[in-house]
């Protein structure tokens, strides 16, 4: 083997290096102001209902309040903000404070609408209603011939859409021959106003011109884009609100946690990823240098992914990422251990390197695995700020294995392979007296 | 910082009684205290009542909060609201009689010319996201104690739920003893903890479990507290840079993140120290408490079974 130096790997590393930090530099502005902060960093807006009761039987009392916020909870998460805040106010009022929204009017019609589907002919008479729908079964789906975005519903019962078709063919013709499917009928709607109108309650009113249809299956095409179709598919599956809610007011609202708190958070952040860096340079020397490069992409990563996701910032989000820092460098912490304990058992650099990274492997895995096991039952089973915040931990353990595991590797692999560290442990945080022979 | 294991002469192991001890003390003085004075819950856990104030102008916290004290009340909470701020919901741990009622309505009826709306407020839904908080990282615990026993063996799975159960008394115990408010924020350090415990446990079972394969007899409880011995200080190193590293990130947050988030961060900085405390000193020893005992039983067993079973199980 040559002992000369492979210049051109370190160049390498330079240009990678480079290319990044430009990457960075240029967009990384950017990226932090698109970043939607949660309800307590920046505030957001809220709405107050009044609950009141769908029929005389029903009394409003805290069962059907919490009922009626576990609601709200699953229509939300259908809009997909994440960790709104929701409080039950005296013995009928709820507060719904949502961050990051910026269609405030369809979040509003959203959170309030009955989600009562019904199907109706041109005279009113109701035919199908929601109770002769499978709970759950509603999907956004494209259109087989049109490719427009569609609802499919699912019916309990093919034998009565039959019927109802049926009931459609037998008494109306021409125009009249359509089935209106409903959302939010009340009583004193016709069918020949709300039609007319643009923002109306009848989603679609397909017509039979092939005959009664015995199927269980429907495909609602209104005028839909794929984002309305899923909005109203998750609707449809999160069930209709056991009350009334009546909006008494909404307004914006401030944050919780103080103006001040999100750039001192910030700020807070910033000091303590420097010392996190000054202290890796000092303890593991140059592949401290390695550590801040590896972990300056890991927060920039875990940025972008985020806004990807169009996910929420919050306080609990901050504890999941301050998580996320720490365990990309322990990733980190783990690798230059062992590649220190081979050394310092007297083997050449490469092969230190070699070994240590293979050994420091499945350490790291299964420590990140058995979080990540963690954090996706947290996403299963927890609700709000227990979901944002596994969420939010998930992103930073996938990108930390990332960049702490194979970045490393490739930049530090870039020097050790140039040859250009061979015996010189000192780099690496090792004295010579502690190496033993081999 | 290097501890070479050949040289070390760090015992973890010989101590482990006293930590034991010392943990078992500790978490039951906060058990009791939890149980007798309980925390120090805020608003969010607390029935109050919030009075919504309304004005023509701006409002600030500042200003909102001295004319509560200009009539002898300290709200808990203050939140702006409104495109200029000119709500302010201030909230009440706690119900105001019908005297406290009037006197806030006349008074800010005065001030600002608008009546405020006073309503009594539930705790109900911070109460159940709390109570998700648990459920969920019950039937995560059951997964990870799944996948220890698949990757590791059952014994350290059983071990790590035990560190991550003695990390969340202890970061409840100090809340309890300094009695500091616990908001909904308290929920998400504490799921930061559970998760910093569990992943540091890990590490330093991954270790222990590399060196029982390496090690060619281990016969009796000596030699397992041998193994766990030299595998605790080979992870030293790392453990304390680690748990440094985090402490500098949670630690400035504390020191420089505002108020608004101190006992959030606190909670931080206090649970991270705990998580590798118990890694070091309780799941390893819990571990080894175990395994010495099976350890033992398996070789009085194996005695008398050798004519039987020549190969005893590995």
């Amino acid at each position: 083997m040559k002992k000369g130096v492979k210049k051109g790997r370190i160049a390498l590393f330079f240009a990678i290096v480079i290319a990044v930090g430009a990457l960075i530099a240029s967009t990384v502005f950017d990226t932090a102001e698109d970043i939607n902060l949660g309800l307590d960093l920046q505030g957001g807006f809220e709405v107050l209902y009044e609950a009141h009761p769908i029929d005389d039987d029903q009394e409003i009392n805290s069962e059907t309040l919490s009922d009626t916020v576990d609601s709200l909870n699953a229509r939300i998460d259908v809009l997909g903000v994440s960790e709104p805040s929701i409080t039950i106010e005296g013995d009928n009022r709820i507060r719904v404070q949502l961050a990051g929204v910026s269609d405030q009017q369809s979040a509003r019609e959203l959170l309030a609408t009955e989600a009562e589907l019904s199907f109706r002919d041109v005279d009113d008479n109701l035919l199908m209603d929601g109770s002769d729908l499978v709970e759950g079964g509603a999907r956004q789906n494209y259109h087989q011939d049109t490719n427009e975005p569609i609802v499919t519903v699912t019916l309990q019962d093919a034998q009565k859409m039959g019927d109802a078709s049926q009931h459609i063919i037998d008494n109306y013709d021409g125009p009249d021959e359509v089935m209106a499917i409903w959302l939010d009928y009340e009583e004193g709607d016709t069918f020949e106003e709300e039609i007319m109108k643009e923002d109306s309650k009848i989603i679609s009113a397909p017509g039979f011109s092939s005959g009664a249809l015995y199927e269980t299956d429907i495909m609602i095409s209104g005028s839909f884009t794929t984002e309305s179709a899923q909005e109203l598919a998750g609707i449809l599956n999160s069930g209709a609100l056991p009350v009334e809610l009546e909006e008494v007011y909404s307004n914006s609202v401030g944050a919780s946690l103080g103006e001040q708190a999100m750039e001192q958070t910030v700020i807070a952040g910033l000091i303590g990823v420097a010392l996190i860096f000054a202290y890796m340079l000092a303890y593991y020397r140059f592949m401290g240098v390695i550590a801040v490069v590896t972990l300056t992409a890991y927060m920039y990563v875990v940025l972008v992914i985020f806004n990807w996701m169009n996910a929420v910032l919050t306080l609990p989000g901050i504890a999941a990422l301050v998580l996320g820092v720490g365990m990309a460098v322990d990733a980190n912490i783990i690798t230059y251990e062992r590649i220190k304990d081979e050394l310092r058992s007297g083997k050449s650099t490469m092969s230190a390197f070699k070994s240590g990274n293979r050994r420091s492997l499945s350490t790291i895995l299964d420590a990140n695995i058995t979080t990540l096991l963690a954090a996706g039952v947290l996403v299963y089973f927890g609700t709000s700020a227990v979901q944002g915040f596994a969420v939010m931990l998930i992103v930073s353990i996938l990108t930390s294995f990332l960049t702490a595991v194979l970045g490393t590797r490739l930049l530090l692999g870039l020097w050790v392979n140039s040859r250009i560290l061979n015996k010189k442990p000192r780099m690496f945080g090792v004295k010579e007296r502690e190496i033993r022979e081999l | 910082m290097n501890f070479d294991p050949l040289n070390s002469r760090i015992d973890f192991v010989k101590h482990r009684k006293k930590f034991f001890a010392f943990s078992g003390i500790f978490l039951m003085v906060g058990l009791v205290l939890l149980m007798t004075i309980g925390m120090n819950l805020g608003i969010d856990f607390r029935s109050g009542t919030t009075v919504e104030v309304l004005a023509d102008d701006t409002l600030t916290a500042e200003e909102v909060e001295e004319q509560f004290a200009s009539i002898g009340f300290e709200p808990d909470d203050i939140t702006l609201a409104g495109d200029d701020h000119e709500i302010a919901h201030v909230a009440f741990i706690g119900d105001l009689s019908q005297d406290e009622t009037l006197m806030i309505q006349d008074h800010f009826e005065d001030t600002y010319g608008h009546t405020p709306t006073i309503s009594t407020v539930t705790p109900l839904v911070a109460e159940e996201l709390a109570q998700n908080a648990i459920i969920a990282v019950a039937i995560a615990a059951v997964g990870i104690i799944i996948y220890v026993s698949i990757r590791f063996e059952f014994l350290s799975g059983v071990s790590a739920i035990i560190a991550l159960l003695h990390d969340t008394l202890w970061i409840l115990t100090i809340f309890t003893v300094l009695q500091i408010e616990v908001n909904i924020t308290f929920i998400a350090a504490v799921l930061t903890i559970v998760g910093y415990s569990i992943n540091d446990t890990i590490v330093t079972f991954d270790r222990i479990r590399e060196n029982m394969q390496l090690e060619k007899k281990v016969k009796t409880k000596e030699d397992v507290a041998r193994v766990v011995n030299k595998s605790l200080v080979q992870t030293l190193a790392r453990s304390i840079n680690t748990v440094l590293t985090v402490v500098f990130a949670a630690g400035a947050l504390f020191i420089f993140g505002g108020e608004a988030i101190r006992s959030f961060s606190f909670a931080l900085v206090v649970g991270l120290v705990a998580g590798t405390y118990s890694s070091l000193f309780i799941a390893a020893q819990i571990w080894l408490g175990f395994k010495g005992r099976q350890i033992e039983r398996r070789r009085f067993d194996g005695d008398k079974q050798e004519v039987e079973d020549p190969q005893p199980e590995g």
